[in-house]
């Protein structure tokens, strides 16, 4: 049996990919995607753990995490939809609007 | 035989029912006819109760009909109760209310509410049968309440006539034609006042006795004896108020007179020979209490003797033919009220039931005349009261038949020898007499004159009426074109006429069947030894009566309609007195009744209204809060706090603008780095301090 | 399955269907009006067929609570235990059967005044059924409370809505008073489940043993809510604003209802949980109810307004309502409750009545009527014979509560003295004065006013709405025996508790 770190250590790599994609990249898809991969990762720790303490808690939490990233993913792309049509950009740096 | 007891109600419902649903469709003769046969089936099953009694040792049968009132310790059944006194009220109220019915039929012939007369008309047997047939309190009470429903809604039968009297403008603005239904209200209010009395009696019964059943009230006052007195004479004086309600008794007898407005039937049936007898009989029925207290006892008889008095007095200036009845019968009422309070608790009854007859008699006779003159009226189109006495006059040879029965009804009630008047009336001067004169009793002795003093006023108002009505000219263009009633209002007249004249076998001296009968519901029902002293008397104060009558109207007669009263130069301002009824109503009128109605107004409108409602509640709470809330939301709030917190916006937006506006750059990127350093330095602290 | 027992318990449906029927409402066309006013008279009718079950299942020999529904609610910690909790006994099941069948009528004597506005008129009338029957049936003060609060709602709406002119001030009236009160309840039922560690009454009620001296405070505040409810004198400024504001079918439950959940709390709350302080405050309670039923019926005599006069007769005869529960005795409490039922019929018949001549006339000043009787002998007859029942003539409804309460009062021990009753008795008196004088200036004399003559008699949807009320009216007044044997067993066990033999074993 693979041991639950490996899954973590999985788990951490892909979440670091994801922040990092969220830091560094300017298009707003990408961004998302990333969002998306952090997400994943999380769900594959609930996974991981889920079975170590064989309890069904985490599959269920990660169900729940698939449910709101779903729905977020229906709200962002609407935005970014709105964006585009907007700016004909979805390029997020020329996006600062909320400047103070 | 005493099975059959429940139909003794079964047959005026029915009547009412049947009227009621199918009145609409049936023309008068079957109305008529259904009316007459539900009253003529409970005067039948009267009868066979009679019988029954009569054939089984006259025990007291009870007929339990259905539960009614349980709650916890009260336990009030309708139930029946045959026994003497009850089987008595029964054949009266049945009899004579037979023959009323059949007079009714063709007096009200041609009227628009044909039918609901005759509802009225059997709902008020129903109730009076509820009151007199009841075992308990509280079913009298039901009966008792009834009939006073039934004489509001006869009274006021023809609700949309009849001119607001003087004192009418009680309420506001005076209301067109609405003289009958206010003299119908302040039939039911008066009596309601004598109930409130008959109410509190029966509370004050249940709690001490524990029972509403005669049986038990009885029982209880029977075995406690004098020690009860004190008991008996509150709950008789409670009673009393309610006797004097129904009963017409001072100080509540204001309500009969104006009761006249109703139809001249109704008149006769419940303001004459039952409804107001009701008084007499619940003192009968209660007599085990009244015995143990003779204080009220004595203001009983006083209360009876001085309405007869005063009431007599009375009739003599009034010119309405049936308001001189009305105040007769207030009159009469008082001897039998002053009779049961003497103990004379036969002759009370006695008097009761030749007075039925005889009044019933007078009543419908004077219908019979108000139908002539108004028959008359019609035909030559004159404009004239046709209950006036004034533009009557010379109706004897008119209406031979009415004039025949009117005087064998006027000579009963003048208690002239052999009529039936005579023997009753006799048998209660003869009870005061042994309680003022044997038993030494001052109250007996002032009841004695009281009470002869108002036969002879009977025996002058009636002469006087007698002679006003039927002897002379005619004095107006009706009385002239008067002419005789139809058989079926004539036939009841003779029936009547001939039980006015025989009715005094009931209790005839040295026979005593009514006394016979009556001992066996209560053992102190007795009647009184005659008297031959008391009779002569009588006798000679009837005959002065009629002869001072006979002089002053008679030989003097009035000519005109308007002319002065011919008692008049002889009283004078004492006329003008009598004439205007003691002013006891003026009386009330300034006492109560205005009083009241500023006082209501006042406390509904400046009370309630101004102070309480519009006064406190909108002003000083509703105001009062807005008054706060602006407090608060002005100098409080816009000034203090507001002002406290503009500062401290202020103080931010300096601060914020400056130095912290650059941090907002609007790049995503900018913000999620943020983040990102955020979760960092979280871990960071959380891992240092776990290290 | 245990879910499905929950849900087809009887007294469940009963208080639930009227909401029912409101979400279906919500969901058709408002321009159907008359598939609205069907749908909400079958939904109330319905619910009536239902309370007619539950009677059918009600054992009237059982004094305590019957058909229980009890669920966990909101449970919080070990102090907070409340439950939803619905039961039925002898002290409800008259006002529940009067509910329910006042619902129906009302709406169905609103089919051709409402004409605004039909859908939420019909669905504000059906929650405020479920609202009622929920105060009476629920046996948690907190499940109570929130009852209690609900009704308001509608019934603003109701006057707010589609009432007179002055409307906006009557409903915010009736509103802000009714709040005033039950926020001071509100503190009351916290402080019995925190300190007494339930919510549930049945236990408050058989645990007993709260100290006397706290039971006055406790009292007081339930006081406060239930006695602007009733109103009880001199809390009944209210009253006839709302009265004359409301709708037709408004007046009639809020007369009808409404008031009689301020009785019914007085009996359920604070006779059966603080049985020491009601004692102690009887004799202030009586007198307060005394001075309302001549104060009541002296200020309905000179009214001008027909409902506001029969608001004030309100007054005037809850009053008795109030006196008959605080003789802390069987006859009085019997004769109580059975007038709670009574002033319901007989009240709600009168506005029914006063209404049907305002949709012909459009207005209630006596002076503009007067031999009325003439052209319309139906409607006369039968507002006859609701004014009769009113004032408490013998042989209809109206008196057997009405003897039973003052025969209770006069020989009431905790009272200890006939005055209350020998004044209230001159409250029979003086309805007689004020009921009979409306009625002549209604309906007897000639009519002067041309506008009232050609008016149509009574149709046969009126009569089919009062016709009801009328049986009943004469059934309780002839035959009321089945009636106290409903509510005997219940309430003869708590005027027990309060006669001297209850008090020493208390």
């Amino acid at each position: 049996m693979i041991p639950v770190n490996y899954y973590l250590a999985l788990s951490a790599v892909l979440f670091g990919i994801g922040a990092l994609g969220v830091l560094v990249r300017r298009n707003a898809l990408v961004i998302f995607m990333s969002i998306e991969l952090m997400l994943n990762a999380a769900n594959v720790a609930f996974v991981a753990f889920s079975r170590q303490f064989g309890e069904l808690d985490g599959q269920i939490m990660v169900l729940f995490v698939l449910t709101v990233a779903a729905a977020e993913v229906a709200v962002g792309l609407a935005m970014i939809v709105a964006i585009f049509r907007t700016r004909a950009s979805i390029n997020v740096d020329e996006l600062n609007l909320l400047r103070g | 035989m005493f099975e059959l007891a429940p139909l003794v109600l079964a047959f005026p419902i029915a009547g009412v029912l049947l009227n009621l649903l199918f009145g609409r469709y049936l023309n008068e003769r079957w109305i008529s006819i259904i009316g007459v046969a539900a009253v003529g089936g409970a005067f039948g099953v009267a009868v066979l109760q009679a019988l029954a009694l009569a054939g089984s040792g006259y025990h007291a049968h009870l007929a339990l009909l259905a539960n009614w009132i349980e709650v916890g310790q009260l336990q009030a059944p309708w139930q029946l109760r045959v026994d003497t006194l009850s089987v008595t009220m029964m054949l009266l109220v049945t009899g004579v209310g037979m023959l009323i019915h059949i007079y009714a039929s063709g007096y009200m012939h041609g009227d628009a509410r044909f039918a609901r007369f005759f509802i009225y008309l059997n709902l008020f047997i129903t109730a009076m049968l509820v009151l007199v047939g009841g075992d308990n309190y509280l079913m009298l009470f039901v009966g008792w309440e009834g009939v006073g429903l039934c004489s509001f809604l006869l009274i006021g039968f023809w609700y949309d006539a009849g001119e607001p009297s003087a004192s009418a403008r009680v309420g506001g603005e005076p209301q067109a034609g609405a003289g009958n239904a206010r003299a119908g209200r302040k039939a039911f209010v008066v009596n309601r006042i004598g109930d409130f009395g008959l109410l509190l009696a029966m509370f004050m019964i249940f709690w001490r006795v524990g029972s509403l059943q005669f049986d038990a009230v009885a029982d209880y006052f029977s075995v406690q004896g004098a020690a009860a007195g004190g008991l008996a004479t509150v709950i008789t004086l409670l009673l009393l108020v309610g006797v004097c309600g129904k009963s017409a008794q001072i100080p509540l007898f204001v309500w009969l007179p104006d009761a006249m407005a109703g139809p001249t039937p109704v008149s006769a049936l419940i303001h004459a020979a039952t409804m107001v007898t009701a008084g007499i009989y619940l003192v009968a029925r209660s007599a085990v209490m009244f015995e143990l207290a003779p204080v009220s006892q004595m203001v009983v008889a006083l209360v009876g003797a001085t309405t007869a008095f005063m009431a007599g007095t009375i009739a003599l200036a009034q010119y309405d033919i049936k308001r001189v009845l009305a105040y007769s019968t207030i009159s009469q009422l008082g001897f039998m009220v002053a009779a049961v309070g003497l103990g004379g608790y036969v002759a009370g009854m006695f008097h009761l039931l030749t007075h039925a007859f005889f009044k019933a008699l007078l009543f419908l006779s004077a219908g019979s005349v108000i139908h002539g003159v108004e028959h008359g009226a019609h035909a030559t189109h004159a404009h004239v009261d046709v209950q006036d006495m004034r533009v009557m006059g010379g109706l004897r040879s008119k209406m031979p038949v009415t004039f025949w029965v009117y005087l064998i009804g006027a000579l009963a009630l003048a208690g002239v020898f052999p009529l039936a008047g005579f023997w009753s009336k006799d048998e209660i001067l003869a009870d005061a007499w042994h309680v003022g004169m044997v038993e030494g009793h001052w109250h007996g002795v002032l009841v004695y004159v009281l009470l002869a003093l108002a036969a002879l006023s009977t025996a002058l108002y009636m002469t006087r009426q007698i002679i006003l009505v039927f002897f002379g000219a005619p004095r107006s263009e009706a009385a002239a074109h008067a002419h005789e009633s139809a058989p079926l209002m004539t036939a009841p007249l003779v029936v009547l006429a001939l039980l006015s004249v025989l009715g005094g076998l009931l209790n005839l001296p040295g026979w005593h069947a009514l006394g016979t009968w009556l001992e066996h519901t209560h053992e102190f029902f007795q009647t009184g030894a005659f008297n031959a002293l008391v009779a002569g008397i009588s006798t000679l104060v009837a005959l002065a009566g009629i002869g001072l009558g006979y002089r002053v109207y008679f030989l003097a007669p009035r000519t005109t309609a308007d002319a002065a009263d011919a008692l008049q130069p002889a009283l004078g301002p004492m006329f003008g007195f009598l004439r205007g009824k003691w002013f006891v109503d003026e009386l009330y009128d300034a006492v109560i009744v205005r009083p009241f109605e500023r006082g209501a107004r006042s406390l509904a409108f400046a009370l309630d209204w101004n102070f309480w409602h519009d006064g406190f509640h909108n002003s000083v709470l509703a105001a009062g809060f807005r008054m706060l809330a602006a407090f608060l939301s002005g100098p409080v709030d816009k000034t203090v706090i507001d002002r406290l917190f503009d500062a401290l916006a202020g103080a931010v937006r300096v601060v914020g603008s400056r130095n912290l506006q650059r941090l907002q750059t609007g790049y995503v990127r900018n913000y999620a780095l943020g983040v990102v350093l955020g979760v960092v330095a979280v871990m960071g602290y959380f891992v240092s301090r776990s290290i | 399955m245990e879910i499905l027992n929950f849900l087809s318990s009887t007294l469940l449906l009963v208080v639930f269907f009227p909401l029912l029927g409101a979400v279906v409402l919500l969901f058709i066309n408002r321009e159907q009006k008359d598939l609205i006013r069907w749908l909400a008279v079958v939904f109330s009718l319905a619910t009536f067929a239902l309370s007619l079950v539950m009677l059918a299942q009600f054992d009237a020999r059982v004094p305590g609570e019957q058909l229980t529904v009890v669920v966990p609610w909101i449970q919080v910690g070990s102090s907070w235990n409340i439950n939803f909790h619905l039961g039925l006994d002898g002290m409800s099941i008259l006002l529940v059967l009067l509910t329910t069948l006042l619902t129906p009528i009302a709406i169905f004597s609103s089919w051709t005044a409402i004409q605004e506005r039909v859908k939420e008129y019909m669905i504000f009338f059906l929650m405020l059924e479920t609202g009622m029957l929920g105060v009476f049936l629920s046996l948690d003060l907190f499940l109570f409370y929130i009852f209690w609060e609900f009704t308001l709602v509608p019934m603003y709406f109701l006057i707010g809505i589609w009432g007179g002119s002055n409307r906006i001030y009557a409903a915010l009236k009736f509103f802000l008073y009714t709040m005033a009160g039950s926020i001071l309840m509100l503190v009351a039922i916290l402080w019995l489940g925190i300190y007494q560690g339930t919510f549930s009454v049945p236990e408050l009620a058989a645990r007993g043993g709260i100290d006397p001296g706290m039971q006055r405070w406790l009292f007081l505040a339930f006081a406060a809510a239930f006695a602007i409810k009733v109103p009880m004198w001199p809390l009944h400024s209210w009253l006839p604003d709302a009265h004359v504001e409301a709708p037709t079918a408004g007046s009639v439950i809020l007369a009808g209802v409404l008031l009689k959940l301020g009785t019914y709390g007085f009996l359920r709350f604070n006779l059966a949980l603080f049985p020491d302080a009601s004692l102690y405050f009887a004799p202030l309670m009586a007198t307060l109810a005394v001075i309302g039923i001549v104060y009541g019926a002296i200020v309905s005599y000179p009214q001008r307004d027909v409902k506001k006069l029969v608001a004030y007769s309100s007054v005037s005869h809850l009053g008795f309502v109030m006196l008959g529960l605080f003789a802390l005795n069987t006859q009085g409490i019997q004769g109580a409750v059975l007038q709670m039922v009574n002033h319901g019929l007989s009240t709600g018949a009168l506005f029914l009545l006063v209404g049907m001549i305002y949709e012909r006339r459009h207005t209630r000043d006596l002076g503009e009527f007067g031999g009325l009787w003439t052209g319309m002998p139906v409607y006369g007859t039968l507002m006859l014979i609701v004014v009769l029942s009113s004032m408490g003539l013998p042989g209809l409804n109206g008196f057997v509560g009405e003897f039973t309460i003052l025969l209770g009062a006069f020989g009431s021990e905790a009272l200890a003295s006939p005055v209350y009753t020998i004044v209230a008795a001159f409250g029979v008196i003086l309805a007689a004065i004020y009921l009979l004088w409306m009625f002549q200036k209604m309906f007897l004399g000639q009519i002067t006013n041309p506008k009232n003559e050609n008016l149509p008699d009574l149709n046969w949807r009126e009569v089919l709405v009062l016709v009801p009320l009328l049986v009943l009216i004469f059934w309780i007044g002839l035959y009321p025996q089945p009636f106290f044997n409903l509510i005997q067993s219940s309430v003869g066990d708590l005027a027990n508790s309060f006669s001297a033999a209850g008090i020493a074993a208390r």
